[in-house]
């Protein structure tokens, strides 16, 4: 069972503001969820080691033929909330 | 001009095209034409481009000087969470209100190259995070066949401009059955694709270990003509499969299949009646074409929402990250840059996505990672290979798209979980990665309309072929 407190502490980890009433609303919300998603530690099981086409795994690229530095400047910058000539604007940090 | 949108098909338009019975033109007025006479109540579209003539009219040169191929000057609508270069993306969600998107999406680019008229981009749940479109954060898409239930979703805009002929094909994405569950909600074929078989580049990750691009249509001989443009290796998305891995094992020669039909899964609570007795028809209709029906068993799919709703959230949490009001999208400006985040991401994202960044960050956080994260892996291998199992012995596995018809807009809207239960038949294809079909097999008539049931074929990894021959066969196209 997750209490507000939680609730505050995974907004605050997920950068997140919520009101008391999403927090509220969230626990309401969040702890049949977990209820239902807890049936999962009733499986045991063995898994076989061969794997085909759908399974998962990294695929590498020799980092090579980047493309010229400034091709997409133009248009990333455009979507800037703030930007100061070809720099991304932000508040000030330390 | 006067063409019959309803009965309309690719193969259909493009030699009507050729013979120049009508232009490009003339058909992408006549979709334009239907969207400002029904987009008002249906809400399919969040935009509708306003370059749509110039589009056709440029697809009308490549038809007159005789290279046209068969998607040439074909109307098609896009889900709003698949990139278009210089277009606004905005994925249903506030924070990407005036985002304009600066690339284009491989299956754009190859659209772009067959000379396809993108008519617009479509509603959805907000980052194509729900079952019933009613997550957007610009309001609900209404089902074309009664406007007072839901389309399904996510992707239900997508799937409601081709139910409504606001435009003759789509494409969507499918998590965990955001193109299948809205085409057997509104009577439409929606195909999701083997996962990495379709390229994931410019499309906005929700569950990136699930999410494919797929196509809606009318028949499935449409999807097939879409299918085959947009797939293909790609070395922009890690996940892609090498192009050795997309061919299709199967036996296509062999006309009559082994058909698996799961039925200590079909016993699960929830299933209306008629939804159930529209199966048992529709495996009586595959006997009669000559089809074997085997029983099989999937043990471990009953853990599949289970499964489903602690990797998503996990993937979710992180996905979402990048929305954080610096780079890209709306920043609300707060007194310093960690208050920036706090104040963007509370006014920009809706309420579900919160609820899943919320319960990702938990399932992933220190204490909890092994009994929920690493636990829904390893049932997630256990899912995959019930599956392998059973296509050892069949071709093809057959379920319903979804456990009940189209629902009433706001009925499930504040039971979350309830929600979720939609997905039970859809889901656990996602997490084994392999292809699904959903085709209309049947109506239940509720307040004298006729609301669709779908029935969903599966195939082995890379067969989407065998989906393709079956469902032409059941549906007699």
């Amino acid at each position: 069972m997750l209490d507000i407190k939680d609730i505050e502490k995974l907004a605050t980890l997920a950068r997140i503001k919520l009101t008391d009433e999403e927090k509220k609303s969230l626990l309401k919300e969040i702890d049949p969820i977990l209820g239902y998603v807890a049936q999962l530690k009733e499986v045991s099981g063995k898994i076989s080691d061969v794997r085909n086409a759908g399974e998962h795994r990294n695929i590498t690229r020799s980092d090579e033929k980047a493309n010229e530095s400034g091709t997409y400047t133009k248009e990333l910058v455009a979507e800037m909330p703030e930007s100061e000539g070809n720099y991304l604007k932000v508040e000030k940090i330390l | 001009m006067n063409i019959d949108l309803k009965n309309l098909t690719i193969t259909k338009a493009h030699s009507s095209f050729i013979k120049g019975e009508y232009t490009a033109m003339d058909l992408a007025s006549a979709y334009l034409e239907e969207i400002k006479k029904k987009d008002g109540e249906v809400h399919a579209y969040l935009e509708v481009f306003s370059d749509v003539l110039d589009q056709a009219k440029k697809a009308d040169e490549v038809i007159k000087s005789g290279k046209a191929g068969l998607l040439t000057g074909i109307p098609i609508s896009i889900k709003d969470n698949i990139l278009i270069k210089g277009r606004k993306a905005s994925a249903g969600s506030k924070i990407l209100e005036n985002y304009t998107a600066t690339y284009d999406a491989i299956v754009i680019e190859k659209l772009k190259k067959e000379g396809v008229v993108f008519l617009g981009r479509t509603n959805m749940d907000e980052f194509a995070m729900g079952g019933s479109t009613e997550n957007s954060a610009y309001g609900p898409t209404k089902n074309p066949i009664d406007i007072e239930r839901v389309p399904g979703g996510s992707s239900g805009g997508a799937v409601a401009s081709v139910a409504s002929n606001e435009a003759l094909v789509a494409l969507g994405s499918d998590t965990g059955g955001s193109i299948r569950q809205p085409a057997s909600f509104c009577g439409l074929v929606g195909l999701k694709t083997t996962y990495g078989m379709v390229s994931r580049y410019g499309l906005m990750a929700m569950g990136s270990s699930l999410d494919q691009i797929g196509p809606i249509a009318r028949t499935v001989e449409d999807v097939e003509i879409l299918f085959n443009a947009i797939k293909g290796n790609d070395l922009k998305d890690a996940t892609s499969l090498k192009n050795t891995d997309m061919k299709n094992n199967s036996d296509s020669k062999k006309t009559k299949k082994k058909v698996g039909v799961p039925y200590d899964f079909l016993n699960i609570d929830g299933i209306d009646k008629d939804v159930r007795d529209s199966f048992n028809e529709s495996v009586e209709k595959l006997k009669k074409l000559g089809h074997e029906i085997v029983k099989i068993e999937l043990p471990n799919l009953k853990y599949s929402l289970a499964v489903y709703y602690v990797i998503v959230p996990a993937e979710v949490s992180s996905n979402m990250a990048r929305y954080d009001g610096m780079r890209f999208g709306e920043r609300v400006s707060g007194e310093n840059g960690i208050e920036d985040y706090f104040l963007s991401r509370e006014k920009g994202l809706g309420k579900e996505v919160k609820r899943r960044i919320i319960l990702g960050t938990y399932v992933l956080s220190a204490g909890y990672y092994d009994a929920y994260y690493n636990k829904a892996n390893l049932v997630r291998e256990l899912i995959r290979d019930d599956y392998k199992k059973a296509f050892e012995e069949v071709d093809v596995i057959i379920t319903p798209t979804a456990p009940n018809v189209a629902f009433k807009i706001g009925e499930k809207v504040n039971d979350p979980l309830q929600m979720y239960l939609e997905d039970i038949f859809t889901v656990p294809i996602n997490l084994a990665g392999v292809p699904a079909i959903s085709v209309p097999s049947g109506f239940k008539t509720i307040d004298g309309k006729k609301m669709p049931i779908g029935l969903q074929f599966i195939a082995n990894h890379s067969c989407e072929e065998v989906l393709f021959e079956i469902s032409k066969n059941f549906l007699c196209e």
